[in-house]
């Protein structure tokens, strides 16, 4: 068995002592409780503390669980609220774009749309609200993969299959992609996913700096790319910006600072 | 965008509403430009009173104005026209000389004219008034609001009848001010408005001297009845002097403008805590045999005014808030939808919420909520569906009754409103009224409607056809429902409906 910390053992003991039964103990209670010294426990009290975990009632000077331990239980954001709070940046981003937007999490190994706005034409669609998308070649799941350490480790699972003849199938490069998706802030896919269709995605954090999620816009390549020049071929930066502003918006608007 | 060359023009909607004040500036596109929101004091002097201050929001509403215009970085010479909607039927009377309210307006929920209403009725009961103006005998409308204030102001109906005092709706309270107030405000309201008062003839669109006669109503305080869109004045000082005030809508109307239901058959539902479904019936008055009011839809100018069948829906919103509120079985609203899709179908649950009585078509005040078909099965995740399904049959029962007194049937249902963020609710009413149901991308429809009639009637577009060329669709959901089923469980619904009947005892 892997050695093991020994403050990290006796933190989780003194937790679960103020989880059970008498929800407020005072230190002495605590030291003789847990066989520690007084200043041994003392020090894991304030560490404890220090991270929200632990409050100490300020009249009695006694010992409580605290706030942050609540939240960590409970601080997964609702995808329905999460697409609630994106409803009005994602239809800016359509109208803006005047491509289709896309916000989508990740699930089961690949990336679950769960919103969806329409191209602003009078053409035919149709809601792809629920589709589940690859992870390995999708813009959405490239930001999902470099910025999710969750995702990440389900893409090393998964089987590179080659959906179209330009997706990365090469792990080492797709990581090395992966690197730049971080670095620029912002992914991109020019028919790796569908011939002849690109998409731009960016990541949307909460409050905690928390990846949850991704923002797209995705349309045919023609449309999204620079025609001639230097840039010939390359993801339109008018577009870049459009997703990555959607992108700040939205995590403004989950209480995510500024960045 | 616009090109670097191309002039720099917006038209500014005022919406005045139940809450807040809001201005909105939109561009030729119909995007929005800035918004500015104050919320204003809700008043309650007694249970079931409801007022507001009618100076405090005429004050919010010149600081939205120009705070929207200030967050938007344009200068009033580049505003075309304002338009303005609002509240409906809330009631104020004010000193023509002074502009100083003479009472707190009597907002629409306000029910301190029942007994009023139940007198007005006498023995032909609340249909009294219906077919010269589509209501029914109710507190909502304005007419026995102005009565009360008559009757209980000291001194107020003599001042009235020497034609001391003007009366008006919140939107004819905004353009007498905008437009100078004391000194040559126009007095004036448009036919949508007017259709809410209950003094106006829905067939001449004049204030009908019998029913003001009945009511008790002197015809001095009443404003002139325009069109929805006209040019009614220009502003006379502040952030927009100078510009034509060209629109008026009640909200719900400015939202059927906004989302350019224009043809017969076109209809829009507002999902809020409650909700309004309104669709236009063309240029005839249709009678409502089904429980639903008749009422204007809009008139542009001197073109033949539009009619529109209305319903509403009590509890819908409310019913979500309820589940969080009172049952803490959400913690926010937008998890109904998690809580619902971790479920197949409602387990034989049925909610139907008639916290206040069941509303179109049935109108019985003696209906109490029901949860029906409850066995050891069902989870609080069925209940989430069931909560979702409620607010998707209620709608099919306002579009039934639409069809049955219009023979007009929807082609396909236009939403806003807070509740279109719930993909399941939406994928169920498209299921259960078996026609698409579209989303529009600008979420602000009524401000947007507002903002289309004043553009309409200073040339700023040029007519129907431009404005539903800048109508685009956000999201589209297509009725995928068996039909088979869809009818076994409208029968279960609906015999839901019945479980609720005649709860309360006849003498409570």
């Amino acid at each position: 068995m892997a050695r093991t910390i020994q403050s990290v053992e006796r933190a989780a003991a003194l937790l679960r002592l103020l989880a059970g039964g008498e929800r407020r103990l005072g230190l002495s209670d605590i030291a003789s409780a847990m066989g520690l010294a007084k200043a041994t426990a003392h020090g894991l009290l304030r560490t404890l503390q220090r991270e929200g975990f632990v409050e100490q009632d300020e009249r009695s000077g006694k010992y409580q669980l605290g706030a942050e331990l609540l939240r960590l239980g409970n601080s997964y954001l609702d995808v329905h609220e999460l697409r609630a709070r994106a409803l009005v940046w994602t239809d800016d981003l359509a109208r803006a774009s005047g491509e289709s937007a896309y916000l989508g999490v990740l699930h089961h190994g690949g990336v679950l749309l769960v919103h969806h706005v329409f191209r602003p034409d009078d053409s035919r669609q149709v809601l792809e609200i629920g589709a589940l998308l690859p992870l390995h070649c999708t813009a959405l799941g490239k930001v999902l993969s470099a910025y999710d350490p969750v995702a990440h480790s389900e893409l090393a699972e998964l089987e590179l299959t080659a959906v179209t003849d330009r997706t990365v199938t090469d792990r080492a490069e797709l990581e090395k992609e992966l690197v730049r998706v971080r670095d620029r802030g912002w992914a991109g896919d020019l028919g790796g996913t569908w011939e002849g269709v690109a998409s731009i995605a960016a990541p949307v954090f909460d409050r905690r700096r928390m990846p949850v999620g991704a923002v797209a816009v995705t349309g045919a390549v023609e449309r999204m790319t620079v025609a001639g020049g230097a840039a010939d071929g390359e993801l339109s930066p008018r577009l870049i910006a459009a997703v990555r502003d959607c992108a700040r918006s939205v995590s403004r608007d989950l209480g995510a600072g500024r960045f | 965008m616009n090109a670097p060359d191309t002039p720099r023009e917006f038209i500014a909607a005022i919406d005045q509403g139940t809450t807040s004040s809001r201005c909105i500036v939109f561009d030729r596109d119909g995007r929005i430009v800035a918004v500015d929101q104050k919320e204003h004091r809700q008043i309650f002097p007694r249970p079931g009173w409801v007022e507001h201050d009618a100076t405090e929001i005429w004050r919010n509403v010149q600081e939205v104005t120009a705070g929207a215009l200030a967050k938007s970085g344009i200068t009033s010479d580049e505003v075309k026209a304002i338009g303005i909607t609002n509240q409906r039927e809330t009631t104020l009377l004010w000193e023509k000389a002074t502009g100083r309210p003479v009472h707190n307006a009597l907002v629409w929920q306000d029910t301190r004219t029942d007994q009023l209403c139940r007198e007005l009725g006498r023995d032909t009961g609340q249909e009294r008034f219906r077919r010269a103006t589509g209501l029914p005998l109710a507190s909502y409308f304005s007419g026995p609001k102005v009565r009360w204030l008559l009757d209980n102001v000291p001194g107020l109906r003599e001042r009235a009848e020497r034609g001391e005092i003007l009366f008006g709706t919140m939107d004819s309270w905004v353009i007498w001010n905008l437009t100078g107030g004391p000194d040559g405000g126009q007095h004036v309201t448009d036919v949508t408005n007017a259709s809410r008062t209950m003094l106006m003839n829905l067939h001449t669109m004049e204030w009908d001297r019998e029913i003001l006669a009945a009511m008790d109503v002197p015809a001095a305080v009443l404003p002139r009845i325009g069109s929805s869109a006209e040019i009614y004045g220009t502003a006379a000082d502040g952030p927009l002097a100078g510009t034509p005030v060209a629109s008026a809508l009640g909200d719900q109307q400015a939202a059927l403008f906004g989302q350019t239901c224009y043809a017969v058959g076109e209809g829009k539902s507002t999902y809020g805590t409650g909700t309004f479904l309104l669709m236009n019936t063309g240029e005839q008055p249709v009678s409502s045999y089904h429980g639903l009011l008749t009422t204007v839809g809009y008139r542009i100018g001197g073109q033949r005014p539009v009619y529109a069948l209305e319903g509403a829906i009590a509890v819908t919103g409310a019913l979500v808030q309820w589940m969080r509120d009172q049952m803490g079985l959400i913690s926010t609203a937008a998890e109904i939808e998690t809580l619902a899709l971790s479920v197949e179908d409602n387990g034989g649950a049925y909610f139907v919420p008639a916290f206040s009585g069941l509303f179109a078509p049935y109108w019985r005040s003696d209906a109490r909520g029901v949860i029906a078909g409850l066995t050891r099965y069902v989870t609080k995740a069925h209940l989430a569906r069931a909560v979702l399904e409620a607010t998707a049959w209620q709608t099919r029962e306002i579009v039934d009754a639409m069809r049955k007194d219009s023979g007009t049937g929807l082609t396909a249902l236009k939403v806003d409103g807070g509740m279109t963020a719930n993909n399941l609710l939406m994928q169920n009413i498209a299921d259960f009224l078996d026609v698409p149901v579209v989303r529009p991308m600008v979420s602000e429809t009524t401000c947007l409607g507002a903002a289309y009639a004043a553009g309409l009637a200073t040339g700023f577009w040029a007519g129907t056809e431009e404005l539903r060329a800048n109508w685009r669709r956000a999201a589209e959901w297509t009725p995928r429902m068996d039909p088979a089923l869809r009818d076994r469980e409208y029968r279960q619904w609906l015999k839901a409906v019945q479980r609720t009947m005649g709860w309360l005892d006849e003498e409570s």
